[in-house]
């Protein structure tokens, strides 16, 4: 834990001087034209059954910045995750009303195959979740599903993916062995790099630090940065030092009386982690409730 | 955090002796009595293995495993036709049960709340109680009936439906074992279901379901019952005879099996009931002998089967 704060703090001066510009972002984001927004969530509600999770939701995905979803449990932010690359599909009670724009495309739309909404829209779990295979067999199992067959066109995948993810230096004369037999953090690296072997244009990526150690969380956070260069990326986090220190804009996410989630604040990083509008919002961020 | 007053703390319900010796006296007896007790469970095993052994061990020889029957009278003589005869038995209900098991159990671990998923489990539970009689009676109103003869397939078909319970049961719920967060994974990457579940769930669960395909073979090789309206009995049953008999007539390697399969089968089990009935020594002497012959069978399979799949699991689990 101390670990955490330490690095917090040794990145905090490289983190807040874009404070003064971020006021004039945080109203660059508010009124962007949404051709500039890689995603753009239009009054999303997500229904389980009867029970609604996800009530009217609006958010606007920067391109290649990375996006931060914060607030308590239960407040909808995995619901929200999941709903940008219909990962709710898989439950059957699920229901989403509103639209979901990837690149001013819906892909709710009756026509849009959910493959090619998964394939540019990458995800990358809780816990490290590798398939009892090879790591190599992980990384290429992906490419392989969209046909990809000659050997030296996937060991090229396989290297290229797993030096992305800052991986490959640590297994490269182990690449036939199981991922299964790799630490957490390695395995949550290797499950980043089975989700850029398919060269997504957005990464999901829903507490991919919770179920790891500090140092293995800050080696995560510093792919993120690296990664934001050529990616979207969105990430659902409990945990506020690690919104405060990589992300560039951050939603506030609560949960209603009735029990459904709601964004209540969207701004720039520094902005919601400094002058916050929204007394709850504030309230959470300096660790009042939550 | 307030320290209340000794009055009012729970300490005055407790007594300040918590009888030490006592617990120690009785966690002495009840471990010995649950040792003993286990030893008992594990005595009719150790029996039936030394009892069979020592009967059985007399009239094996290398003969026993790679010739036919003798007629009465005659020394020597073996059961090949059975052994041949469990293997292909066996290979058939296994072909016959397996694939549609399979499937089954991932329909029913995937939708366990539909009307057909709940049917499913219902109807294997009440499958796996009907006596293997009636299964035996089953097969031949089915196979034996509308062929006119008996036959290797009835056999096999009745035995397929004696393994089928084992193996939806088991690898639903091997199956359900597998993490969700695997199939998702595999999902988000936009892998359709069928995919993943071919590719993911049935390899993370594969030492779970060999287990189950085990347990079903085993339980199908012992059987009797589903067999003596099916496969009848064969003491001529020799597939290398009749493989040579084929070719010979210049059959192809199809219509080979299909004779193969078309005649009447033996089975150790069956074999081991028929000696054991007849009134000769040497019949009911040879009877032990296959008996030990089908355990040693069983045992092969499963000591197979353990070591493929645990060499499996350390290559793919990096152990």
């Amino acid at each position: 834990m101390s670990l955490t704060l330490t690095s917090a703090e040794a990145r905090a001066p490289i983190t807040l001087p874009p404070l003064v510009t971020a006021v004039n972002r945080e109203r660059l984001a508010a009124t962007a034209t949404p051709a500039s927004q890689k995603m753009e969530v239009n009054c999303v509600s997500v229904y389980y059954g009867k029970f609604r999770a996800l009530a009217d939701v609006s958010i606007s995905i920067a391109p290649t910045k990375i996006t931060a979803l914060i607030g308590p449990s239960g407040c909808g932010k995995s619901t929200l995750l999941r709903s940008l690359n219909r990962m709710n599909d898989v439950t059957p009670s699920a229901r989403l009303e509103g639209e979901v724009l990837l690149d001013g495309a819906n892909i709710y739309a009756p026509q849009t195959d959910v493959v090619d909404v998964r394939r540019r829209v990458g995800m990358v779990f809780q816990r490290p979740n590798p398939f009892p295979k090879s790591i190599y067999d992980n990384v290429a199992y992906g490419p392989r599903l969209y046909g990809v067959r000659r050997k030296n066109d996937l060991d090229e995948i396989v290297e290229h993916s797993l030096r992305r993810a800052a991986l490959w230096d640590e297994v490269k004369d182990k690449i036939g062995q199981s991922g299964m037999a790799l630490s957490g953090g390695q395995q949550q690296r290797l499950c980043i790099a089975r989700a850029l072997a398919v060269e997504p244009e957005v990464i999901l990526m829903d507490e991919p630090a919770s179920a790891l150690d500090p140092v293995a969380t800050l080696k995560i956070e510093e792919l993120m940065q690296e990664l934001k260069a050529e990616y979207t990326i969105v990430i659902v986090t409990h945990n506020m030092q690690q919104a405060a220190r990589v992300s560039d804009y951050t939603g506030m996410m609560m949960m209603r009386p009735d029990r459904a989630g709601e964004l209540i604040e969207f701004s720039a990083t520094p902005v919601i982690f400094t002058r916050p509008q929204d007394k709850r919002t504030e309230d959470y961020v300096t660790g009042r409730f939550g | 955090m307030t320290t209340s007053s000794p009055a009012l703390s729970n300490r005055r319900f407790i007594r300040s002796s918590t009888g030490y010796m006592r617990r120690q006296v009785v966690n002495r007896v009840m471990l010995s009595l649950t040792g003993v007790l286990t030893a008992l469970a594990l005595l009719p095993l150790f029996w039936i293995i030394g009892y069979v052994f020592i009967k059985g061990s007399q009239s094996l020889s290398l003969d026993f495993f790679t010739k036919l029957p003798t007629p009465l009278g005659i020394p020597g003589g073996g059961v090949l036709h059975a052994i041949e005869g469990t293997v292909v038995l066996t290979i058939l209900a296994g072909l016959f049960a397996i694939p549609p098991g399979v499937l089954a159990a991932f329909y029913v671990a995937g939708h366990p709340n539909t009307p057909l998923g709940v049917a499913v489990r219902f109807g294997t539970d009440v499958l796996a109680g009907v006596p293997s009689i009636v299964v035996g009676l089953f097969g031949y109103a089915l196979v034996v009936k509308n062929q006119g003869h008996y036959s290797a397939l009835a056999g096999g078909i009745a035995l397929a439906i004696i393994m089928l319970p084992t193996i939806v049961r088991t690898t639903e719920e091997m199956l359900k074992l597998v993490p969700h967060t695997l199939r998702e994974g595999s999902l988000a990457l936009g892998a359709p279901e069928w995919k993943t579940s071919l590719s993911v769930t049935l390899q993370a669960a594969a030492n779970g379901i060999l287990t189950g395909f085990l347990l079903g073979l085993a339980r199908a090789s012992g059987e009797t019952a589903p067999l003596l309206f099916t496969a009848l009995g064969n003491e001529h049953f020799e597939v290398v005879r009749l493989v040579q008999g084929g070719l010979r007539n210049g059959q192809n390697l199809g219509a080979i099996l299909v004779n193969l399969v078309e005649q009447p089968a033996d089975s150790l089990p069956l074999t081991m009931w028929k000696y054991a009935q007849q009134p000769y020594a040497e019949r009911i002497q040879q009877s032990w002998a296959v008996a030990l012959v089908l355990m040693l069978f069983v045992l092969l399979i499963n000591i197979l089967v353990r070591v493929w799949s645990h060499a499996r699991t350390s290559r793919m689990q990096g152990g």
